[in-house]
């Protein structure tokens, strides 16, 4: 019976040890912040200039202040960094993402690049219970996500309000009788390209535009001249691609070749990037591209600074990146309202708060933001935002694109 | 005139693929070494092209006298450390293509690594004679021009001096049959990392004509090895004209299809005509017949 008792206590006790929850083994010294990005493979160039360049400023901030006050701490608690490489690979992503969930048990995680791969990380965030401020993601389906993951939050506007910014701006432009009708469009066969196409046709349709060009190319394409060269036998005064960096960087140098400048030239994701100035120089002022920035704000010049002496004199892009650092500002806010490091609450806090971030006051409404920069042009040798128009900072479009010099 | 614009643009094109070809097809033609890291060397090259211009302003036709020899070299002496033990070693031909296969795989990771390390993930991209050129009434960047010329005289120049000269035909020789070739008294071993090392010559060329228009990053190697090996399959393994003439008519049919037809169908075609080419020749345009 004494043998039996001693047994049955042992059981107990063990019962009693698995079925309360787990210490927080992270304890009060550091905050534990993982990220799995792509440091090699084809999303790398990406990856690097526009999110892992603002959370290496980011780090740096939060620590050189001395860390995140924490209530519950009484004091403020350093970050400390686990990273992890996915490859460009989205099985590697998930790897990573579960390692730092179940053996690294990191109290925050910060999103990969691309919206694929946001679309992949989002249900397991979700299962962890991890805020997921996914920035890089342009996607139509963000709101129904939103609903799917409450702990989603997505900050960068989606497919169709980018296409919708664009066509709204060119229909003012035909109504002031500066341009006509006619479009001429090319798209790069990749997520981005086709959606915001899709949404582009349907847009066009509806505000009467003729898209007399309408053609898809594959990414990795080495050469547009061909597709140059047939839009601008059609003497639309506007052409749209929407294309990503490299060829971005190519057409416009091909365009610059051709003497193909119309008064409307739009080049989407890259146009933002500062290798896109660094290469152009004066060949840059008047083109337009996706995203854009109140470049006149003192706290993002401030930023832009910081952001090259953390990088090796690399300067943010002026789209995206800043909006990933905004990202991190909101969840260092909400981690401070909150006082610890209760992911649910900090959650509920990033729903319902509002936020001051270098791109100005953000509040997310049914985890979306609103107004999200969409069209910016090169302007005096600053990338500006122009559409919407209603957002702080935006500046009047410069027209007609000036001749190539 | 349509057709004429065509044809030259597709020259250009090809003549991009052509460059990016002639190395490979002397490193697995004569040294039968499948060289996988090929494209992660011309990234290298390209790099380092941007560092030269970028960082001290030497244009890169000047910095294509100081990066070949280094190319040799560097290329020389892998061959030497890194791959004599597989050609040592290797029972025939076939086995060595394997181990080289392998081997080289793993030098492309070593590559791009060193690459990132050093230059990070991030997308470089300088414009250098970005100028039009009006050839028979058609524009043509006269850097993209600049690379298509260099190929056709580089690849001409290696073909003649291949059947034309002792050196070079000591070299076809060792492609036919190392041994046969070893018993009239050519050292193929140092025939061997002689071509090697002038097919990394020939690639770090090719990256830095390639650099003066094109947007690269650490990461794109990958993308010019598969290019390079459709356009050394098609013509012919070995072959420098080949390499040249498959080259070419990739890059004109690809042009070709985005204007008459589809720029959505141009990596179809181009595939397409690489099957259609096979099952015609099997052994590329200008390949020798099955030994």
């Amino acid at each position: 019976m004494h043998g039996s008792f001693t047994r049955i206590l042992a059981a107990t006790a063990m019962l009693v040890a698995v079925a309360l929850p787990p210490v927080v083994a992270n304890g009060q010294d550091v905050i534990k912040i993982g990220w799995a990005i792509s440091k090699t493979g084809p999303y790398a160039a990406g990856a690097n200039i526009t999110l892992l360049g603002a959370y290496k400023v980011w780090v740096k901030d939060v620590n050189d202040a001395g860390g995140i006050m924490l209530q519950s701490a009484g004091k403020k608690v350093p970050v400390e960094i686990i990273e992890y490489d996915d490859r460009s690979n989205s099985e590697e992503l998930i790897k990573a993402l579960e390692r730092l969930i179940s053996q690294d048990k990191v109290d925050f995680i910060l999103p990969p690049w691309s919206t694929a791969f946001n679309l992949a990380a989002g249900p397991i965030l979700n299962r962890g219970g991890y805020p997921h401020l996914a920035v890089t993601a342009t996607t139509d389906r963000a709101p129904e996500l939103a609903k799917r993951w409450p702990n989603s939050f997505w900050l960068l506007g989606t497919a169709t309000e980018a296409a919708v910014s664009l066509v709204d701006l060119l229909t003012k432009l035909r109504a002031e009788g500066k341009i006509d009708g006619n479009v001429a469009m090319i798209s790069v066969a990749d997520q981005f390209g086709i959606d915001v196409s899709a949404a582009a046709r349907d847009a066009f349709k509806k505000a009467n535009f003729a898209i007399a060009y309408d053609k898809s190319y594959p990414l990795g394409t080495q050469d547009l001249q061909p597709l140059l060269t047939d839009a601008m036998r059609t003497n639309a005064p506007t052409f749209i691609a929407l294309s990503y960096p490299p060829d971005t960087l190519m057409i416009n140098e091909q365009a610059k070749v051709l003497n193909y400048s119309p008064k409307v030239f739009y080049t989407a994701v890259g146009t933002a990037f500062p290798l896109f100035k660094q290469k152009f120089g004066a060949n840059a002022e008047g083109v337009m591209g996706t995203g854009g920035i109140n470049a006149d704000s003192q706290e993002f010049k401030d930023y832009v600074k910081r952001h090259a002496a953390v990088n090796n004199g690399m300067e943010p892009d002026r789209w995206a990146n800043p909006v990933g650092y905004a990202s991190l500002q909101i969840l260092q806010q909400a981690i401070e309202r909150v006082g610890k490091l209760d992911r649910a609450a900090v959650v509920k806090e990033i729903q319902s708060g509002s936020f001051d971030t270098i791109i100005g006051p953000i509040k997310f409404v049914d985890n979306l933001r609103k107004n999200a920069w969409q069209v910016g042009q090169w302007q005096g040798g600053e990338y500006y935002g122009v559409a919407p128009g209603s957002n702080a900072g935006a500046r009047p479009l410069a027209f007609p694109k000036p001749a190539w010099k | 005139m349509l057709a004429l614009d065509i044809f030259l643009s597709g020259l250009v094109l090809g003549g991009m693929y052509a460059l990016a070809a002639l190395g490979l097809t002397l490193q697995y033609g004569v040294a039968r070494i499948m060289n996988l890291s090929y494209g992660e060397f011309l990234v290298a090259a390209a790099l380092g092209s941007y560092s030269l211009y970028a960082g001290i302003g030497v244009s890169p036709m000047v910095g294509l006298v100081v990066v070949m020899p280094v190319a040799f070299a560097l290329n020389w002496l892998i061959y030497r450390i890194l791959l004599m033990p597989l050609v040592r070693r290797a029972k025939n031909r076939d086995v060595l293509e394997v181990d080289s296969i392998l081997a080289t795989f793993g030098l492309l990771f070593v590559v791009q690594g060193i690459a990132l390390v050093i230059f990070g993930g991030q997308y470089y991209s300088f414009s250098y004679l970005s100028i039009p050129v009006s050839v028979l009434g058609s524009t043509v960047a006269l850097n993209r021009l600049i690379a298509l010329l260099f190929a056709a005289v580089i690849g001409s120049a290696i073909y003649l001096s291949l059947t034309r000269t002792r050196g070079g035909t000591a070299l076809r020789a060792v492609a036919v049959d190392p041994v046969a070739a070893g018993l009239v008294a050519i050292d193929v071993k140092r025939a061997c990392a002689f071509a090697f090392a002038l097919g990394g010559a020939l690639v770090a060329a090719a990256g830095v004509l390639i650099s003066m228009f094109l947007t690269f990053n650490a990461s794109m190697g990958v993308v010019f090895t598969m290019k390079a090996l459709i356009v050394v399959i098609m013509g012919g393994v070995g072959n420098m004209l080949g390499a040249l003439v498959a080259g070419l008519l990739l890059g004109v049919g690809e042009t070709a299809v985005a204007r008459l037809l589809d720029p959505g169908l141009t990596l179809a075609a181009t595939y397409c005509l690489f099957l259609a080419v096979l099952l015609v020749r099997p052994t590329g345009l200008f390949g020798r017949q099955a030994r």
